[in-house]
C-alpha cells in the first residue's frame, strides 16, 4: 500500500469513528424509501439461479450478488417493477422469479384451488340445509351408544 | 465386527416383521387366538433388534470406524461427539433407519398401551403396522444400508457432517419431526384396520384420538424447531420459505390439524366417518410423499438427500402400495358409512367442517404449488418457480377466513344453535377486535397506517374475545369464576390454549413479516451506525479457532441511549474437512424483538466488514405460539374419558 | 350418491404417483434450465480480447464459422479440468472455441493460457460479467454452442469431458 492510500484510509477511519452519519455506508444506498422498498420486495420475488432454493436477497452466490447491483442499477435508472423482472426473465429465464408469470398454465394454479374451496365450502351449506328440515334425530344411535358403553367398560 | 452385528439385527428385525405382518393376520381370519396373541412378543421383538442394530451404528460413528461407508461420509474424527451422534441422521441411511425405529417404537407403545382394544382389533393394527415397517426395512436394507463397509482400503478420516447440521437443531429437530411424521401411522393403522373389520363407529374415534394429539404435538415441535434453526442458522433470519421439504412437512402437519378436529365431530356425533378415515389415510399418506420427496431427488430444494433414482423407484412403489392400497380400501368400504345424524348450518358440525375445508384446502393449494414445476417439467413447457408469492396469497386468505370461524366454532352447540345467542357477542367483539386492532398497530407502527397488520391483529383480538367468550360461557353455572374454572374439564383446556397459541403465532408471524426490517452496511473497525433505535458499533473481526473450523468472529456492540445492550459476535467460519463457509448469525434475542446480525464479506485489508443488521419484532412469538399449541394437544388427552380407557389397561 | 366418487382420492393419489414416475422414467432434469437465448442471436457487445486490450471484438465480428464460447476464468477449477479436453478437441476434432474471461484478471488470464496450452481462437475480456450476465451465465464453466450465423443452439452447464462430448454435446457442435 501506498502512503497516500494508507493516508486516507486513516483519515477516512478517524471520519467514521466521528461521524455517525447513519446509511452512507450502505452497500446499497437509496435517497429514496420507496425505493429501498421496492428494491427489498424485489430481490425477495427472484431466485438466485444457481443456488438450490434461495431468493436473490438472502444468497451468498457471486450471481446473486450481481442480480442484486443490476436490480439496483435499474430502479435508479427509473425501471418499472415489471421492466425489472422481464429484464431478469430475458436472461434467466422464468425460474429466475418466484411468481410466475401469467398464463394459460398458470391460471389454473389459482383456480384449482378456489373451485376446490367454493366446492368445499359449497358441499357444508348444501349438507347442513338439507338436514336442517329433516327432524334431527339423536346424537349416536343407541346401537352404537351401547356398543361404545360395552368396549370403554 | 460392530457392524457386521448390527447388519445381522436389521434382518432379524426384518424376519420378525415378516411375522408380524402375517400370523396376528392370519390368526383374525381363522379367529386363531394363539396366532393373534403373537402381535405383541413380535412387536417387542422387532423393536429390540432395531435397538440393537441403532446401538451398533452409534457405535460405529462413536468410536469413528470409517471402514463403514455411512460413517465415512457424514462423520469426521474432529467432529465434537455430540455431533458425531447425531451425524446417524445426518444422511439418507442413518435418518431412514431413525425413521424406521421410530416407527416401531409407535407399534410397541400401541402394543403397550392398547391393552384394552379388542383382541381382533390390535391383532389387524398391529399387524398392519408390521406391513408398514417391513416395506420400509425392505428399502433401508436393499437400497440404504447404512452397516456397508468401504474395503479394502477405507479413507483416513470422514467427510465430515455438513457445518449446517452441526447444531442443536439438528440434533432435535430431525427426530421430533420423524415421530411426528411416523406417529401418524397409528392413527393410519386405527383407520385401516377399522375400515378391515368394518367397525368405524365412535370407540374407533376415541381410541385415535390421543395418539393422534401426541403425533400432532411432535410434528408441531419438530415443524417449529426446523424453523426456528433455520432462522438462526442459515444466517439470513427467515423463518419459513415455502421450500418443497418444508412444504413436505407442513402437508401432514395441516392434514393431522383438520384430523384431530374431524376425530372430535366422529366421536362426540357419530358423524363424517367417512371423511374421518380418508383424513386419517391422508395424514400419514403425506408424511410418506415427504419422505419421497426428500430421498428421490424429483424436486430442488436446500434440504434434499442426494439423490439416487433407485431408491426413488423403491420408494414410489411402496408409496404406491401403501398409499394406493388404503385408498382402494376405503373406495370399497367407505360408501357403507353413510350417517343420519342432521345439524344446522350454525352449529358446532358445520363449523368444525368450515376448518376442515380450509385446511385440507390450505394442504392442497401447497400441494399443487409445490408440485407445479415438476407438472410443468413433465409436460415439456417452461421452467418455472412456484414460491413465496403464491403461498402467502392464499395461505394469508385462508387463515384469516379459519381464525374468523375459530372464535365461533367452540362457542356453538352441537346440531344446532340459535343466532341471537352469539349476535350481541359478534357485534361488540367484531367493532371492539377492529378498534383494538387500529390502536395497536397505529402505536407500535408510530401512526403508519398498514392494513395488513391491521387486519390481522384484529383477528388475533376476535380470536381472544372468543375464547374469553368460551371461558364465560362455560363456568355460567357455576357458583363463582373461579369455581367455575376448577370445574371445566381438560379437553377444554386443551382446546382454548391450542387456539391461544394460533393468536400468539399469528401475532409473531403477522408483526415480523411486516415490521421487519434489514441493512447491508459496510462498517469500519470502530465504526458506529444508528440503525432504528440502535447504534452498533463495529469493533472489528478477529480470528478464532473452532474444534473443526476456523472462523473470523466479528465484535459488535450494540448500544440503545448510550447504554450498553449486548455484545454481538457474529462469526465467518470455514469448515476443515468440507471447506465449506458459514455465516453464523449471532442474535439478541427478546419477547418484543430480535436484533439479528451476521457477516457478509471482508471488504478490504483495513478490516472493513460488509455486516447485515436485521431487526425482528414479535419473531419468538411464531415459536412460543407452538409451544401452546403443544400444550394444549397434551392437555385434551388428560381428560377422564381417554385416562379411563389407560387405566384400564394397566 | 355415487359410488365412485370415493374413488375420487385413490385417482388423485393414481395421478400424482404418474406424474413422479413419468419424470423419473423420462429423467427430466429438473435443475437443467434451458438457455432464453435458443434461436436468438447473441446480446450486443463490444469488450477488448485479453491479449490485446486494443482489439475490441463484438458479437458482430466473431466468427462466421459454428462455434463453441466458453466462459472460463482463472479462479475456476473446474475450468482448470476441463481445460486440457478443450485443448484436444481443438487440436484433434478441430473444434473452434472462442473464450470468455469472465470475471478474471487480464495478466493472470494471459499466464494460464501460456501455461496450459490456449484452445481458443479468440478471447473475450469480460472483467466486470456484463456480457455474463447478459448471456445468463450463472458460473463458470458454460458453454454455448453458436451457429455461423450467430445465434444460439444450445448451452451447456459445468465441464464438458469426454463422455458428455461423445455422447450428447458432438453430436449438437456439427448440427450447427
Amino acid at each position: 500500500m501506498n502512503h497516500f492510500k494508507f493516508l486516507l484510509a486513516f483519515f477516512g477511519l478517524i471520519l467514521a469513528s466521528v461521524s455517525f452519519a447513519a446509511f452512507d455506508d450502505h452497500r446499497f444506498p437509496f435517497d429514496d424509501e420507496g425505493l429501498k422498498e421496492r428494491y427489498e420486495a424485489l430481490t425477495y420475488e427472484l431466485r438466485c439461479p444457481k443456488c438450490q432454493n434461495q431468493n436473490v436477497a438472502d444468497s451468498d452466490a457471486p450471481i446473486a450478488s450481481d442480480i442484486r447491483e443490476r436490480v439496483y442499477d435499474l430502479l435508479n435508472e427509473g425501471a418499472t417493477d415489471k421492466e425489472i423482472i422481464d429484464h431478469m426473465i430475458d436472461r434467466y429465464t422464468e425460474f429466475v422469479t418466484y411468481k410466475p408469470q401469467m398464463s394459460f398454465g398458470i391460471m389454473w394454479l389459482y383456480i384449482i384451488p378456489t373451485a376446490v374451496l367454493v366446492i368445499g365450502l359449497a358441499f357444508i351449506y348444501l349438507r347442513s340445509r338439507k338436514t336442517k328440515e329433516a327432524a334431527a334425530p339423536e346424537q349416536i344411535d343407541e346401537k352404537e351408544q351401547q356398543k361404545l358403553n360395552e368396549l370403554l367398560k | 465386527m460392530i457392524a457386521e452385528l448390527g447388519f445381522v439385527a436389521l434382518l432379524l428385525a426384518m424376519a420378525l416383521s415378516v411375522l408380524q405382518s402375517f400370523f396376528p393376520m392370519i390368526g383374525v381370519v381363522n379367529k386363531n387366538l394363539w396366532l393373534m396373541q403373537t402381535g405383541r412378543p413380535l412387536t417387542l421383538g422387532v423393536f429390540v433388534m432395531l435397538t440393537i442394530g441403532f446401538l451398533c451404528l452409534g457405535y460405529s460413528h462413536a468410536v469413528d470406524d470409517f471402514t463403514v461407508a455411512y460413517v465415512a461420509n457424514h462423520s469426521n474424527s474432529e467432529l465434537p461427539m455430540q455431533y458425531k451422534i447425531s451425524s446417524i441422521w445426518g444422511g439418507h441411511e442413518g435418518s431412514m433407519y431413525l425413521w424406521i425405529y421410530i416407527l416401531s417404537g409407535w407399534a410397541l407403545a400401541v402394543s403397550i398401551f392398547s391393552k384394552s382394544l379388542p383382541r381382533e382389533n390390535l391383532a389387524t393394527i398391529l399387524a398392519v403396522m408390521g406391513m408398514v415397517t417391513l416395506g420400509f426395512l425392505l428399502f433401508l436394507i436393499l437400497t440404504s444400508n447404512p452397516f456397508e463397509r468401504i474395503l479394502p482400503i477405507p479413507p483416513e478420516d470422514g467427510r465430515d457432517l455438513n457445518p449446517l447440521l452441526q447444531d442443536i437443531g439438528l440434533i432435535l429437530h430431525p427426530p421430533m419431526l420423524y415421530m411426528g411424521y411416523v406417529g401418524f401411522s397409528v392413527a393410519f393403522v386405527f383407520a385401516i384396520s377399522a375400515l378391515i373389520s368394518g367397525n368405524l363407529d365412535s370407540a374407533w374415534a376415541r381410541w385415535s384420538r390421543p395418539w393422534t394429539n401426541i403425533a400432532w404435538v411432535f410434528m408441531t415441535l419438530g415443524i417449529a424447531l426446523g424453523s426456528w434453526w433455520a432462522y438462526y442458522e442459515l444466517g439470513w433470519g427467515g423463518w419459513w420459505f415455502w421450500d418443497p421439504v418444508e412444504n413436505a412437512s407442513f402437508m401432514p402437519w395441516l392434514m393431522g390439524t383438520a384430523l384431530i378436529h374431524s376425530l372430535a365431530v366422529t366421536e362426540k356425533r357419530g358423524m363424517f366417518k367417512s371423511w374421518t378415515v380418508l383424513l386419517a389415510i391422508f395424514t400419514f399418506s403425506f408424511s410418506l410423499l415427504g419422505t419421497f420427496l426428500v430421498r428421490s431427488g424429483v424436486l430442488t430444494s436446500v434440504h434434499a438427500f442426494a439423490a439416487d433414482p433407485e431408491r426413488g423407484y423403491f420408494i414410489l412403489a411402496l408409496l404406491a402400495l401403501t398409499i394406493g392400497g388404503s385408498l382402494t380400501l376405503f373406495a370399497i368400504k367407505a360408501p357403507g358409512l353413510r350417517s343420519r345424524a342432521s345439524f344446522t348450518l350454525f352449529s358446532r358440525e358445520s363449523f368444525l367442517l368450515i376448518n376442515n375445508v380450509l385446511l385440507s384446502v390450505s394442504c392442497f393449494m401447497v400441494l399443487l404449488g409445490t408440485l407445479y414445476p415438476l407438472i410443468f417439467d413433465a409436460l415439456g413447457l417452461r421452467k418455472i418457480s412456484v414460491g413465496p408469492p403464491f403461498f402467502d396469497f392464499f395461505f394469508t386468505k385462508l387463515m384469516a377466513v379459519l381464525i374468523l370461524a375459530l372464535a365461533i366454532g367452540p362457542l356453538l352447540k352441537w346440531k344446532k344453535n340459535e343466532y341471537k345467542t352469539l349476535k350481541k357477542f359478534a357485534a361488540i367483539g367484531a367493532v371492539a377486535s377492529i378498534a383494538l386492532g387500529f390502536i395497536a398497530m397505529y402505536w407500535y407502527g408510530n401512526g403508519e397506517i398498514n392494513f395488513a397488520v391491521w387486519l390481522g391483529l384484529s383477528l388475533c383480538f376476535w380470536l381472544g374475545f372468543g375464547i374469553l367468550k368460551a371461558f364465560k360461557d362455560n363456568t355460567r353455572n357455576a357458583k363463582s369464576f373461579m369455581g367455575g374454572l376448577k370445574k371445566l374439564a381438560p379437553s377444554f383446556y386443551g382446546m382454548q390454549f391450542a387456539h391461544f397459541g394460533m393468536i400468539i403465532t399469528t401475532v409473531g408471524v403477522v408483526m415480523v413479516s411486516n415490521y421487519e426490517t434489514e441493512e447491508d452496511i459496510r462498517m469500519a473497525v470502530g465504526e458506529a451506525v444508528q440503525y432504528d433505535e440502535y447504534e452498533f458499533r463495529f469493533e472489528g473481526a478477529y480470528p478464532v479457532i473452532g474444534p473443526n473450523y476456523s472462523a473470523m468472529r466479528g465484535e459488535m456492540l450494540v448500544f440503545r441511549d448510550d447504554e450498553k445492550v449486548v455484545r454481538l459476535s457474529p462469526e465467518k467460519r470455514n469448515y476443515n474437512a468440507s471447506g465449506q463457509i458459514m455465516t453464523e448469525a449471532d442474535i439478541d434475542a427478546g419477547l418484543m424483538k430480535d436484533l439479528y446480525v451476521s457477516m457478509g464479506e471482508e471488504l478490504n485489508s483495513n478490516g472493513d466488514w460488509s455486516v447485515r443488521i436485521h431487526i425482528k419484532p414479535f419473531v419468538r412469538w411464531i415459536w412460543l405460539g407452538t409451544i401452546f399449541m403443544s400444550i394444549g394437544a397434551v392437555l385434551a388427552i388428560l381428560d377422564r374419558r381417554y385416562r379411563k380407557t389407560i387405566k384400564v389397561k394397566n | 350418491m355415487n359410488r365412485w366418487i370415493y374413488f375420487a382420492p385413490a385417482f388423485l393419489v393414481l395421478a400424482i404417483g404418474g406424474l413422479f414416475l413419468y419424470v423419473m422414467v423420462a429423467d427430466i432434469d429438473t435443475k437443467n434450465i434451458p438457455t432464453p437465448l435458443k434461436d436468438k442471436a447473441l446480446p450486443e457487445f463490444a469488450l477488448p480480447s485479453v491479449h490485446d486490450p486494443d482489439e475490441i471484438l463484438r458479437n458482430t465480428n466473431l466468427s462466421d464459422q459454428p462455434y463453441l464460447l466458453n466462459v472460463w476464468a482463472t479462479w475456476c477449477i473446474t475450468c482448470r479440468v476441463e481445460h486440457p479436453v478443450l485443448y484436444r478437441l481443438a487440436q484433434d476434432e478441430g473444434v473452434k472455441f472462442i473464450g470468455l474471461n469472465y470475471k478474471d484478471s487480464r495478466d493472470e488470464a494471459i499466464d494460464w493460457l501460456a501455461e496450459y496450452n490456449d484452445p481458443f481462437s479468440k478471447n473475450i475480456y469480460d472483467e466486470e460479467g456484463t456480457l455474463g450476465f447478459d448471456l445468463g451465465v450463472t458460473g463458470a464453466p458454460e458453454t454455448f454452442f453458436v451457429r455461423g450465423d450467430g445465434t444460439v443452439a444450445y448451452k451447456h452447464v459445468g465441464e464438458i469431458d469426454y463422455d458428455n462430448w461423445n455422447n450428447k454435446l458432438k453430436a449438437i457442435y456439427e448440427s450447427l
